[in-house]
């Protein structure tokens, strides 16, 4: 279990103050200024030697996306954009950073603007978060105000930060879709290449990050790079903020080691699987496009990226949904295609159109209504979806359903059995609903 | 440049070729639907995906990726790409199952049928069966205007028509609402498109979703027969195919022509064909006690003979409209020549361009795909948006490349391009040519200027002035060598051809003007009017007039007898476009009725007239044409123009008068007797004049 003393952040439930008082006493905008004294070269170096991979699910180093910005300008300005557009299903870390400790955030634009020769941030936050969006913007005025930045600040680097306020569309959180976005354009995801860190918000280089992965920075930078790479497995270091939500006993925000064993981590801070661990049925590890891990592999997971990639699943951005035995996991999951279903931007066509179909055989699985053989052709348009689209919404789509079919196929068969042994016969849904 | 293998076949390509470009250069095919040649990458339909080494390890966008994004091998060898492995064809056989289930079964009652790239490509790359079982999506088609019929169902979002009216059209109408498969293209509140290229839309809709509303289940393209012809509805001379089935023109098509229209034609070009059918001369007919009453070609020549015979060459005159080809007018003028009379004039408008100074006062100089190399162009009382549509789009494109300033003098007006704004008269192409102003001393350091003059401002009394000043801007110092910027833009097919063959007036004679003055003060006992329609008929007074011509329009109504004449889908003639290229329109069908092609009737009627022009066929009329005047034999050429006829235009001067410079086209649609016959016109104008009032409230 992480000690206290390890925790970067320190009021992420909100007990204390959030606003710059309270984070200077917790630490924050402490030796700021020698930090960049120190230089470009010397941030990145420690960022990569921190071993620090991204925290908005990908889970790239962070310190090598930071190192891939064009060291001198061509005449275009960089920008940093940070990426708040926290809309999985089952992810709200960033949500608790931006309301209750803001100033790390804030921090850690700032130094990772520096870093990158960035003189311009810009926080892209979702929609639907209102106080959230308040609080950073109070947190930078705060910043402002103390001529933490802005220009001719106290720390040498002039520095602007732009809260950006989404319309709460999903595919807004893919990184190129956020830019198209902050442009003013309507978010869809752009084609690769060029990437953004060549060509990003308003064609100059560009670097996105997670909300987590920039709030981190500061307290690694101060507190040293060998410190966040002894917690955890080896290339799975650090602390991270964990999203436990379903059906435990006390679901919470929780900052804790990487690689704490999944079991400890329900065990200790979600008050336990609600009805016992034996009432656990299934997980799903990092928000809803992660494929669910079945209960027998949950005994021995290891919550981080190398460990759900083992029980084939990934480890996204550690928000668990757990799910106990009364759960109907077909229903489940398909009320999760749904979902990428309705927030397909509809801009490429494996996307637009499989996701609808796949929702549509999911729904029809969820009451028996289907053949056996769709089944086989439902993990086949999977596949036909994944890979071949512009962005990754359509491998998101498509994973959950395969985790399904992999791991819950017999429940599946079931339903169909007992569907048919009422006497229906086999409908499009359509008609199904109708009758009902 | 770059080398690539594609499957087994090492090319070697630019570096910023695509795939989809190498894979073409190998000779491999590669099926696609968003991709155009002409309009930004869209990569979105998935249908060119390819397999790639040296890439990420997916299946990748073909007509997205550039060469030079990937990654030789480990010891230096070319990058690898695969366009039919298992995982392409797999890749394929996916998009192409997706773009089909939602996708109605409905090829029996689409008009799209049989050229359509879905149809052709589920044939090649799709799977024979169906899984799909859930029902098909259905969308509400849209109203996008009188021009373009949408059956939205059948909509694949490759989004073409939405890159073209953004890019090429510059108007941003049509967009993609909704999202997911809730997608939809349509216009806001579904109001119709304004621009005067939307039917390429058509073109582009790789499916039946956007169709052409009035060719709507008139015919299926294997049924028709294919002619390549030359448009005649502006000076452009755009490239197009007259598919015709019997003896009706069913539609018009574009035909690529980079050096003119590239692939893209005005609504007019496209939709004027029901025209054709309508308000047609398919008999003579010759006036009896203030009638028009049908008659017999003998008849209708016997009395052309009389009024003839009873005058003098003198009193005698032709005018030629904007339709007619070089040849008619070729033997109209020797037959004039024949009775004694200079009073002929191909210029209806009275434009001040004389073919005496040289081929270079009157053509568009630069040429069309000049405009590509231009640095600031200057437009003088034209709005080429309505007098040459297509050509305004060269110059979007011109301005979309970056790096050009525009300016207009004149009426203001949406360009489709932001430009300078300079004023309205004589008074301001004066001092920018004195170069005052930023866009003046821009002008007068260009390199490669172009200053486009347009008719209106030439028929004005002091447009041989206008044009004078806009030749000293072009050949003032600092120009580029071998680059003359002068470009007259003409509005009417004829009037470069007939330029060429000095369809104007013999020394002594009469020109349009004072023809009308002289016909209406009695001193013109003989008027021919070859398809002219332009002039006032009302102030022809009491002469004699014959009107040879297509439609009944304002020359037929004036004119003593109507001789019936081919239009020009159903004639084989010579046309010269506003940059003085030479082309030839092909006969698609045969003219109705007892008309007959215009060389035709004017040799029969030479006959009559005692003075028999000496060819029998249109070879022979050929013939003669090109031994007098032999660069209209150079078909598609552009016989070369001196620079020296600018400079010497440049120091001839004149006296400017007062009052704005005005186009010469007030409404687009309605520029000529088959658009004003036409009920598709009709309509398209009615709503653009609907529109314009809207703007001005």
């Amino acid at each position: 279990m992480l000690a206290d003393k390890d925790r970067i952040f320190t009021n992420i439930y909100g007990l204390h103050d959030w606003g710059l008082e309270g984070a200077r006493r917790r630490g924050s905008w402490d030796g700021t200024k020698l930090m960049l004294e120190a230089g470009r070269d010397w941030i990145i170096d420690q960022m990569k030697a921190s071993g620090l991979r991204g925290r908005g699910g990908a889970g790239f180093a962070t310190g090598l996306k930071w190192s891939f910005m064009p060291k001198k300008s061509d005449g275009r300005p960089h920008y940093l954009v940070v990426n708040a557009d926290e809309s999985e299903p089952g992810t709200c870390k960033d949500r608790e950073i931006l309301r209750h400790d803001p100033h790390h955030l804030v921090e850690g634009c700032l130094i990772a603007g520096f870093a990158m020769g960035a003189h311009t941030a810009f926080i892209y936050v979702r929609g639907e978060f209102i106080r959230e969006r308040e609080h950073l913007q109070a947190a930078v005025d705060q910043a402002y105000e103390a001529r933490l930045i802005g220009k001719n600040n106290i720390h040498g680097w002039d520095f602007d930060i732009v809260v950006h306020h989404g319309a709460g569309a999903y595919i807004c959180g893919e990184e190129t879709a956020l830019l198209e976005s902050l442009e003013g354009k309507k978010g869809q995801p752009r084609l690769k290449p060029p990437f953004p860190a060549n060509s990003g918000v308003y064609g100059a280089p560009t670097t996105v990050n997670n909300v987590e992965s920039i709030a981190v920075a500061p307290t690694i930078l101060r507190r040293g790079p060998a410190w966040f790479s002894s917690i955890g497995r080896p290339n799975n270091v650090g602390t991270k903020l964990f999203g436990i939500s379903g059906h435990v006993n006390t679901p919470c925000i929780v900052e804790e080691a990487m690689g704490i064993p999944f079991k400890e981590l329900i065990e200790k801070h979600g008050g336990g699987v609600r009805g016992g661990w034996d009432n656990l049925l299934a997980i799903i590890p990092g928000g809803a496009s992660c494929p669910v891990i079945p209960a027998a592999q949950c005994e021995d997971l290891i919550m981080d990226f190398d460990g759900t990639r083992a029980v084939k699943s990934s480890f996204g951005t550690a928000g668990v949904l757990v799910m106990d035995k009364s759960t109907d996991i077909v229903r489940a999951i398909a009320r999760i295609a749904h979902f990428f279903k309705h927030e397909s931007c509809g801009q490429c066509t494996p996307c637009r159109e499989g996701t609808g179909w796949m929702a549509r055989v999911l729904d029809r699985m969820a009451h028996g209504n289907a053949q056996k053989s769709e089944i086989d052709m439902l993990l086949q348009v999977t596949t036909q979806v994944e890979g071949h689209t512009i962005c990754a919404l359509g491998d998101a789509a498509a994973w959950p359903i395969q985790g399904l079919i992999r791991n819950f196929r017999p429940v599946i068969e079931e339903r169909i059995d007992s569907f048919t042994s009422r006497g229906r016969t086999v409908h499009a849904v359509g008609a199904l609903e109708a009758a009902e | 440049m770059a080398k690539i293998i594609v499957d087994g076949i090492e090319v070697d390509v630019p570096p910023e070729f695509t795939l989809l470009q190498a894979a073409e250069a190998a000779g491999a095919e590669i099926p696609r639907f968003c991709f155009h040649e002409r309009l930004s990458v869209a990569g979105n339909c998935r249908m060119c995906l390819v397999e790639v080494k040296g890439g990420p390890p997916k299946p990748q966008a073909s007509c997205a990726m550039n060469v030079r994004d990937l990654r030789p091998g480990p010891n230096g060898e070319p990058p690898v790409m695969f366009t039919k492995s298992p995982m392409v064809k797999k890749a394929r056989e996916g998009v192409m199952e997706f773009l089909l289930i939602n996708h109605p079964l409905d090829c029996p009652i689409c008009d799209q049928g049989g050229e359509c790239d879905l149809q052709d490509q589920a044939m090649a790359y799709g799977v024979d069966k169906n899984r799909f079982a859930e029902n098909k999506r259905a969308v509400e088609d849209k109203y996008i205007g009188p021009l373009v019929k949408t059956v939205m169902t059948r909509c694949i979002h490759c989004t073409r028509c939405v890159r073209f009216t953004t890019e090429v059209a510059g108007i941003s109408e049509l967009g993609l609402i909704g999202r997911g498969e809730d997608a939809e293209i349509t216009t806001y509140l579904e109001r119709a498109l304004s621009s005067e290229l939307q039917g390429n839309v058509i073109d582009l809709c790789p499916v039946g979703a956007l169709t052409s509303k009035p060719y709507a289940f008139q015919a299926r393209p294997w049924e028709l027969t294919k002619t390549e012809s030359i448009d005649v509805m502006d000076a452009v001379g755009s490239s197009i195919r007259v598919d015709s089935r019997g003896r009706e023109v069913m539609r018009i098509l574009p035909r690529v022509n980079e050096a003119v229209n590239e692939e893209w034609i005005s609504d007019k070009t496209r939709f004027v064909w029901d025209g054709l059918r309508t308000q047609r001369l398919d008999r003579p007919y010759v006036r009896q006690n203030g009638r028009l009453v049908g008659a017999s070609w003998s008849e209708a020549f016997a009395t052309i003979a009389e009024k003839v015979g009873a005058t003098v060459g003198g009193r005698i005159g032709a005018i030629a409209g904007d339709l007619a080809a070089v040849e008619e007018m070729f033997a109209l003028k020797q037959l004039m020549t024949a009775l004694g009379s200079g009073n002929f004039d191909v210029r209806q408008d009275g434009a001040a361009l004389d073919p005496s100074l040289g081929r270079a006062s009157y053509v568009f100089n630069p040429t069309i795909a000049g405009i590509e190399e231009a640095d600031v162009i200057l437009i003088v009382g034209s709005n080429p948006r309505r007098e040459a549509a297509v050509l305004n789009s060269r110059i979007r494109k011109r301005w979309r490349m970056g790096g050009v300033r525009i300016g207009l003098i004149g009426e203001m007006a949406d360009l489709t391009y932001p430009h300078d704004y300079l004023g309205a008269g004589a008074e301001t192409l004066e001092s920018v040519a004195a170069g005052e102003g930023a866009f003046g001393a821009a002008l007068a350091a260009a390199k490669r200027p172009i200053v486009i003059v347009g008719q209106g401002v030439l028929a004005r009394a002091d447009g041989a002035a206008v044009l004078a000043k806009a030749a000293a801007i072009v050949a003032a110092p600092g120009r580029d060598a071998g680059w003359n910027g002068l470009a007259v833009l003409h509005t009417a097919a004829s009037r470069v051809g007939g330029l060429d063959i000095g369809f104007v007036p013999a020394e002594g004679g009469m020109g349009t003007a004072a023809m009308i003055r002289a016909a209406g003060e009695g001193r013109l006992d003989v008027l021919f009017l070859l398809g002219a329609d332009e002039i006032d008929m009302a102030a022809l007074g009491q002469s004699f007039v014959v009107y040879i011509g297509t439609h009944g329009d304002a020359g037929a109504h004036r004119a003593d007898v109507i001789l019936p004449a081919a239009a020009y889908t159903e004639k084989s003639g010579t046309y010269v476009n506003t940059e003085g290229r030479v082309q030839l329109a092909n006969r698609a069908t045969f003219p109705p009725g007892e008309a007959r092609e215009d060389w035709a009737v004017l040799r029969a009627l030479s006959d009559v007239l005692g003075r028999r022009l000496p060819f029998d066929s249109l070879n022979e009329l050929r013939r003669a044409l090109y031994a007098a005047h032999p660069h209209l034999a150079a078909i598609d050429q552009i016989a070369p123009a001196t620079f020296s006829t600018v400079s010497a235009l440049a120091l001839s001067g004149g006296w400017f008068n007062p009052g704005a410079f005005t186009g010469a086209v007030a409404d687009f649609y309605l520029t000529n007797p088959i658009a004003r016959a036409s009920a598709v016109m009709a309509e398209c104008s009615a709503l653009a004049a609907g529109r314009s009032a809207q703007a001005a409230e």
